[in-house]
């Protein structure tokens, strides 16, 4: 199915299924599965950042996640640089293992509490099972620890004597120890002060910038997608609903989940806050276990027909790159 | 044992160490004569522990015999030194090896879910069901009453402890980020058990190891005292209480004091335990 596009995006997700087993009993016996991420394709040009959105529990992480392989696929192809990596055993994967990095959404769970800084990033340059003499190494921390504007002084400390941004800025240069080329950014600022959150994106946009990086960056908080992706997914329930321009996010939103989804955006300015109106979603996400039939979104949509019940509507073109899964879209755009 | 273990963070150990309190000096100073005795015994003493003297018996304490002598005329101050040898080879012995048995199935079953760690995990629930002082009897007399037979069937009644510990904190540090984040830069499987999940049991690890020192040694003594351990007259503490009880109303110290000796070494290897935990963390040294 590879069409031959001219400029070849660096990552291609074609029908992704990650599916999780429900077991019961004694025997293990599988009652029903979690349908966590389900039939989603997108790509990624290279040096450019593809934002994840949706609420949690959508299957966001899940897709940053199974794209490196942390979880095993259930379905669908992952083309890392025309390869598909989907399907490849450990050993086969292993010359793109250090090409694919991850930086974590805790910055506390992500450091070993018994590993110095130093340790931590001696370990990511020399796993690559090559030599690399004392001094190389030395010269590689005082590099990395600079690209994330850490003090050199740092490489002593261990993870407990250090302040959620700086252990960010550790778990950056980890990854970046590898020399990647693709980085699943999981919530990377979602746990941090929204004064560190300003640094820690305007980093990621400075080292994507001198390194040629790519991201998938998954979060929550639209006007942090807003500001560092190019092009911005929204997902819901396993499923792409929307994808588009990042710029078009705010200026043409489409589908009727990405509305709610930014009425729901609060204002700073008061007099502007005042004036907002929101779109209140009934009910509940359903749970992705049994995952109503054709749109899922159709439970709690004003726009619901019954051929939303039926049928998953498709990603179709509107224009301008803009994707919208959407059966009634002249309804909603009224 | 740390990966980097400098002066500075050597002394920060001390520090901390030593900053517990009396007890824990306390402590050590009763490990450190214990095992002084026990490695000095034949120059601390005149006498060997199997010398008789049948004109002292019961001897009280004189210039001659520090603490006397017992039924037989035998120095007891040299047998109660003789005893501490014994004592500490086969702790050591028995705790070192329940040890690296332990860990290792720990490990093994933690991390590869699946068929072995079934297997592994049943084996020890087996044996934990079974008391293991009995369980100890049984294998003493099977591998022998011999010092070593005695670490050895010690030693398999303290590697479920080991085990159980090892495999619960491995099920739950493996689900943390910093082992997908090593998976993710390349490091192998083997590594990411020795370097990240291993060190991060070192804490409880090294409660149990040196509580399983102490028990070892009141299994050991509890063994000899019943007659299915090392056997009379070798000079272990639990074969001095089992002969001394018998004279406990005329002469109380031959029962007493090997029992004293037992208890002390038990809790002071146990106090030490707690204060080694606290120092060897990281996340705590900082603080105290």
């Amino acid at each position: 199915m590879s069409k031959s596009i001219p400029s070849q995006p660096i990552l291609q997700v074609e029908n992704l299924k990650i599916y999780f087993p429900i077991r019961r009993g004694f025997w293990g016996k599988q009652v029903g599965e979690v349908k966590a991420v389900d039939d989603i394709s997108f790509a990624i040009e290279k040096g450019k950042t593809l934002g994840l959105v949706g609420e949690s529990g959508c299957g966001k992480t899940t897709t940053g996640k199974g794209i490196l392989r942390v979880y095993q696929p259930t379905s669908g192809r992952i083309y890392y640089k025309g390869t598909d990596i989907a399907e490849m055993s450990k050993a086969q994967i292993r010359p793109f293992r250090r090409q694919l990095q991850l930086i974590f959404q805790d910055p506390y769970g992500s450091l070993d509490p018994r590993q110095s800084v130093q340790a931590i990033l001696t370990e990511a340059i020399t796993t690559d099972r090559q030599r690399h003499s004392a001094a190389q190494i030395k010269a590689r921390i005082e590099e990395l620890l600079q690209a994330v504007e850490l003090d050199l002084s740092m490489s002593d400390r261990y993870p407990h004597e250090m302040s959620g941004g700086q252990r960010q800025r550790v778990g950056i240069a980890r990854a970046l120890a590898c020399d990647p080329e693709l980085i699943v950014c999981d919530e990377p600022v979602s746990a941090l002060d929204v004064s560190i959150q300003a640094q820690i994106i305007n980093l990621l946009k400075k080292l994507q910038h001198s390194r040629g990086l790519t991201y998938l960056f998954v979060a929550h908080d639209l006007t942090v997608v807003y500001h560092i992706a190019d092009v911005i997914a929204v997902m819901y329930l396993g499923k792409i609903v929307e994808l588009m321009d990042a710029k078009d996010i705010y200026a043409n939103p489409l589908h009727p989940y990405t509305k709610a989804l930014l009425s729901a955006v609060p204002i700073t300015d008061y007099a502007v806050e005042r004036q907002r109106k929101r779109i209140i979603l009934k009910g509940e996400v359903p749970s992705p276990i049994n995952a109503p039939a054709g749109c899922p979104f159709h439970p709690r949509c004003r726009f619901a027909t019954e051929t939303c019940q039926q049928a998953m509507p498709k990603l179709t073109a509107v224009g301008g790159g803009h994707q919208v899964a959407c059966h009634n879209l002249k309804q909603v755009t009224d | 044992m740390m990966q980097n273990f400098n002066a500075e963070s050597f002394k920060q150990f001390l520090r901390v160490f030593f900053g517990r309190g009396i007890l824990v000096q306390i402590s050590l100073v009763i490990i450190l004569i214990f095992v002084f005795s026990a490695l000095l015994a034949p120059i601390l003493t005149p006498y060997t522990p199997l010398e008789q003297d049948l004109t002292q018996m019961f001897a009280n304490p004189s210039a001659a015999h520090l603490l006397g002598t017992d039924n037989i005329g035998r120095d007891f101050f040299t047998r109660l030194l003789y005893g501490a040898q014994i004592s500490l080879v086969v702790s050591l012995l028995s705790s070192v090896w329940a040890g690296v048995v332990g860990i290792i199935l720990g490990l093994i079953a933690g991390y590869f879910e699946g068929l072995a760690s079934s297997i592994i995990m049943r084996v020890i629930d087996a044996q934990l069901s079974i008391p293991s002082l009995i369980f100890s009897m049984v294998l003493g007399m099977v591998i022998g009453q011999s010092i070593p037979g005695m670490a050895i069937a010690i030693g398999i009644g303290a590697i479920p402890s080991y085990t159980r510990m090892v495999y619960g904190m491995v099920l739950s540090l493996k689900h943390n980020d910093y082992i997908t984040a090593a998976a993710l830069v390349g490091q192998s499987e083997t590594k990411i058990l020795l370097k990240h999940l291993l060190p991060n049991c070192f804490a409880p690890l090294i409660v149990i190891f040196t509580m399983s020192l102490g028990t070892a040694i009141m299994v050991e003594a509890g063994l000899a005292y019943l007659g299915v351990g090392i056997a009379a007259p070798t000079p272990a503490w639990g074969v001095m209480v089992s002969e001394g009880y018998k004279y406990l109303t005329q002469h109380p110290r031959l029962a007493i004091l090997p029992g004293l000796c037992v208890m002390l070494v038990v809790v002071a290897f146990n106090i030490v335990g707690d204060g080694l935990r606290d120092a060897l963390d990281p996340r705590l040294r900082g603080k105290l």
